[in-house]
């Protein structure tokens, strides 16, 4: 069974030999049948690690840490490349063709880039390994940058230097807290270090190098305040790259966030640190939500709402280093279900917004009325994909924001309690508002001839379902994001 | 003091430098030599770990090292990135392509 | 005395790095910053790493160097954005900060090198080093190189054709002069045989793939300016196929691994060494060939007559 996570790994990367040898036909099919398979392997780990209930692990090249690198998975790995995977096949189900006018084609360097995706993410979510993480999130951000750009506007060319810096920032930061971590303890292993951590109480510079990983990652991330490059970023790239973007590439740093705060890190050191990420998140929420809400086109919207939506697992940290067991649990379920949903929901958006664009030929929003008549389908994937960011029921963003909040009240953090609730109302207001000119009378004359791609369409609209269905997981700590925590080598002496 | 310890303050001085290209930068060029320097810094301090980490008859601990290797290669690859993004930028400014 | 060796050799650097960064054209800026790169080429030498010394010089000074002298063609002087004072205080604030950081680390130092000595035999190879690359963290390298094809990648996707026709744009404008032809083609010929030596040497003594693949990619580089070679097409079959040498040898001998010794990136048993030194020729050219691409930059798109 854990010859799952190497496949997971090396499969994608397959793809892109006949991309680079044969036709671009051949090779947009080959790597959409790659990414198939990597969803269903990533599937397949999910499955395993739910049936033993353990962590499913591998030693690359038959050594053990700390001179060997090690792959785990455990159910939160395993959620979060199901969720992955899922989402870049079928954006590259997306984006395979693009019939009529409107739409260009994407050229084969968007396959290549989705292929390295692919397999940067199972890394960011397997490795146990500090330094291989650092090469992880290289590769995610050279799969990245490029397609912020695809169209060589002059406009996609200068967000994507300036995502290229914010990213160069995070990853010098990232790289000197890692050369700290070996310094102290010479070993860049999860287990190992918490091994090490749990002897000895960590001084003040393991907290430093800690500090210096995760403002880091928040920069790789966009987590308020270091989100600005985020919005030109995400609304000027092809709707299929802005999917991926939105969606999956910024949940890694995310990820591994989580994985150094609730997973390494001293709970002393973790309780002191999270009042910082709660304070970054809600910043995220209100100041993005609110700015989100002046936006007058459609893409530059819902890339805000991403920005906003991103500080809901920065709520979720002092919450989840909570004395109580079950109401951290609870929060640290609503934080991880919350990333697995927003991913699903804001794919939809993009690709629904993408195909609203191809109908009318732009996305300012005030130019909009009628969509509903020329492009339900689209239209419903944003309105349900909406429901989960607004947090109604049933939706998975309804079940997380519900764990948060109770999680937040029953701790007596009650501010963090009426930031839910305030993220909630500003998703409201930007969600509403397009939908709102959707269904208005459109003035006569201004509707496009042209129809929304229908099959396109049932893909956005897939992937709002897929939103809606985790709203159905009970209002409970979720067994299976807690298999194999906390981190160990099974076998190994520590 | 050791030689190891004197050449991670000087990584600790190069940080110091990039950081100050980084902040008075007036273009991307300008940026990109910043965060090399920087980069290098880091490095610097790594390698400095693996002096300070002298053993079983290895001059040096080996880990270290072969992660610099790699980081400086990666490092590579984003001023490429950048400075082929820089040209990009350029050609398509003196063009004066602007948005449709 | 050799402290105070290594003391001025510190200051050198950080000298050298602050001319780059001080300095007010952009070539000169990036003049400094390989003077910078060679210097601290030296300050590896001198911490025990001479495989990290060849990779500094080569890559992180010299082919960045053409990369960034590149980019300097042309750009105008621009004038500092910022106020000086605020940000000299701000970066002397973070050296001190990294100093205290640096003098926290703990005594004894923790560290690898005994395991890395007691694994290395069963591996085949005298250089620790390319023990940790090629056998320990093998993964690590592995990645590293799809990073590389990936940068490629990324620079061509700024390719005004899609498709990746044609060649790219010269080097620098204009035709080489006669003398530096002449020099290429003296020293051509010996930088492929420094390359190749450094390949050679890698498993037991200084020097790897890395530092052979990129001698070996100045050296083309070096051939096509003087116009010795011409411009390689981005669509050809034959160079696409070494750029995936490397990798995809890598992980082909990862999974030869995985079917005889039972173990992904482990090495067949007994073959250890041919296995990995076949891989390093892999890995070598399309490291060579890659970064002469990426020096090159996009295809400009079909020719017209």
């Amino acid at each position: 069974m854990s010859a799952l996570l190497v496949l997971a790994l090396t499969v994608p990367l397959l793809g892109l030999v006949p991309l680079l040898l044969a036709g671009p036909r051949v090779g947009e099919r080959a790597a959409l049948a790659v990414l198939a398979i990597g969803a269903g392997l990533c599937v397949a780990v999910g499955v395993a690690v739910a049936l033993s209930g353990r962590a499913l692990q591998y030693f690359v090249a038959g050594l053990a840490p700390p001179l060997g690198i090690g792959l785990r998975a455990d159910g939160f790995s395993a959620a979060m490349m199901g969720m992955s995977a899922l989402v870049l096949a079928l954006t590259a189900f997306y984006a395979m063709r693009a019939p009529g006018a409107g739409a260009p084609r994407m050229p084969p360097a968007f396959f290549m880039l989705l292929l390295a995706l692919a397999s940067a993410l199972n890394l960011a979510f397997l490795a146990q390994d500090l330094f291989t993480l650092y090469v992880a999130l290289e590769l995610l951000t050279f799969a990245a940058v490029p397609l912020v750009c695809l169209d060589g506007k002059p406009g996609q060319l200068r967000a994507a230097m300036t995502y290229l810096m914010f990213a160069l920032f995070g990853s010098v930061l990232y790289l000197l807290g890692v050369v700290l971590v070996y310094g102290q303890f010479g070993t860049l292993d999860f287990a190992r270090l918490s091994a090490a951590l749990a002897l000895a109480p960590p001084g003040w510079s393991f907290g430093a190098a800690l500090a210096l990983m995760s403002a880091g990652l928040m920069a790789k991330a966009a987590l308020f305040p270091l989100h600005l490059w985020l919005p030109p970023a995400h609304a000027g790239a092809p709707p299929a790259a802005s999917a991926v973007l939105s969606a999956v590439v910024i949940k890694a740093p995310l990820f591994l966030l989580v994985r150094l705060w609730a997973d390494l890190a001293p709970v002393p050191m973790a309780q002191a640190a999270a009042p910082v990420l709660a304070i970054c998140g809600a910043g995220a929420i209100l100041v993005c939500g609110v700015v989100a809400l002046a936006q007058v086109r459609l893409k530059l919207l819902i890339a805000y709402s991403t920005a906003a939506q991103i500080g809901y697992l920065g709520l979720m940290f002092p919450l989840a280093a909570g004395a109580d067991a079950y109401w951290s649990a609870l929060a640290w379920t609503g934080g991880t279900l919350h990333l697995v949903s927003h991913a699903f929901s804001k794919a939809a958006m993009f690709m629904a917004a993408g195909l609203i664009a191809e109908v009318f030929g732009h996305d300012r929003l005030a130019g909009l009325k009628g969509a509903a008549r020329v492009a339900p389908l689209s239209i419903a994937a944003f309105g349900i994909g909406g429901l989960s960011l607004l947090g109604l029921p049933p939706s998975g963003g309804f079940t997380a924001k519900v764990m948060l909040l109770t999680s937040a009240l029953q701790q007596g953090a009650w501010w963090i309690g009426v930031v839910v609730l305030a993220g909630g109302l500003l998703a409201g207001g930007y969600v509403l508002r397009l939908l709102v000119l959707a269904l208005q009378r459109p003035e006569d004359g201004t509707l496009p001839a042209a129809r929304e791609c229908g099959w396109r369409a049932g893909i956005a609209l897939a992937l709002a379902f897929g939103a809606v269905a985790l709203g159905f997981l009970p209002l409970a700590p979720l067994g299976f994001l807690s298999i194999g925590r906390p981190i160990a080598w099974e076998g190994l002496a520590p | 003091m050791s030689d190891a310890m004197l050449y991670a303050l000087a990584g600790a001085m190069l940080a110091g430098c990039g950081t100050y290209g980084l902040l008075t930068a007036g273009g991307a060029l300008g940026r990109i030599l910043g965060f090399n320097i920087l980069g290098g810094g880091v490095f610097l301090i790594f390698g400095a770990v693996a002096r300070r980490g002298a053993g079983a008859g290895l001059a040096a601990d080996p880990v270290p090292q072969a992660l610099v290797i790699t980081g400086i290669v990666v490092a590579f690859c984003a001023t490429a990135l950048a400075v082929a993004l820089l040209l990009r930028l350029k050609a398509a400014d003196g063009a004066g392509e602007e948005e449709p | 005395m050799s402290l105070v060796f290594d003391a001025l050799a510190g200051l050198l650097v950080a000298g050298a790095a602050l001319a780059a960064v001080t300095a007010a054209a952009p070539r000169a800026a990036v003049i400094a910053f390989m003077g910078y790169g060679v210097l601290l080429g030296l300050a590896w030498a001198r911490l025990a790493a001479p495989d990290v010394a060849l990779t500094e010089i080569a890559i992180g000074s010299g082919i960045s160097g053409i990369v960034l002298l590149r980019a300097a063609a042309g750009l105008p002087a621009v004038p500092p954005a910022a106020n000086r004072a605020l940000a000299a205080a701000i970066s002397v604030a973070v050296a001190l900060g990294l100093a205290a950081l640096v003098l926290a680390l703990p005594e004894p130092a923790p560290s690898r090198a005994a395991d890395a000595a007691a694994a290395l035999p069963a591996t085949g190879l005298g250089n620790p080093v390319t023990g940790v690359l090629l056998a320990f963290r093998a993964l690590d390298t592995l990645l590293e190189k799809i990073v590389l094809l990936l940068a490629l990648v990324g620079v061509w996707a700024l390719a005004r054709d899609p498709l990746w026709r044609g060649r790219p744009e010269p080097l620098f404008a204009g035709a080489a002069p006669a003398p530096s032809a002449f020099l290429a083609r003296v020293l051509v010929p010996i930088g492929v045989l420094v390359g190749a030596y450094l390949l050679w040497a890698g498993a037991d003594a200084p020097g790897g793939a890395f530092q052979s693949g990129a001698t070996l990619a100045a050296m083309g580089l070096l051939a096509l300016m003087a116009g010795l070679a011409p411009l390689p097409r981005a669509d050809d079959r034959r160079l696409r196929l070494v750029l995936l040498a490397g990798p995809f040898g890598l992980l082909a001998a990862g999974f030869l691994g995985w079917a005889t010794a039972g173990a992904f990136l482990a090495f067949p048993p007994g073959f250890e060494k041919p296995v990995i030194k076949i891989v390093e020729i892999a890995i070598t050219a399309s490291i060579a060939l890659t970064l002469i691409l990426v020096v090159l930059g996009p295809p400009a798109g079909e020719e017209r007559p």
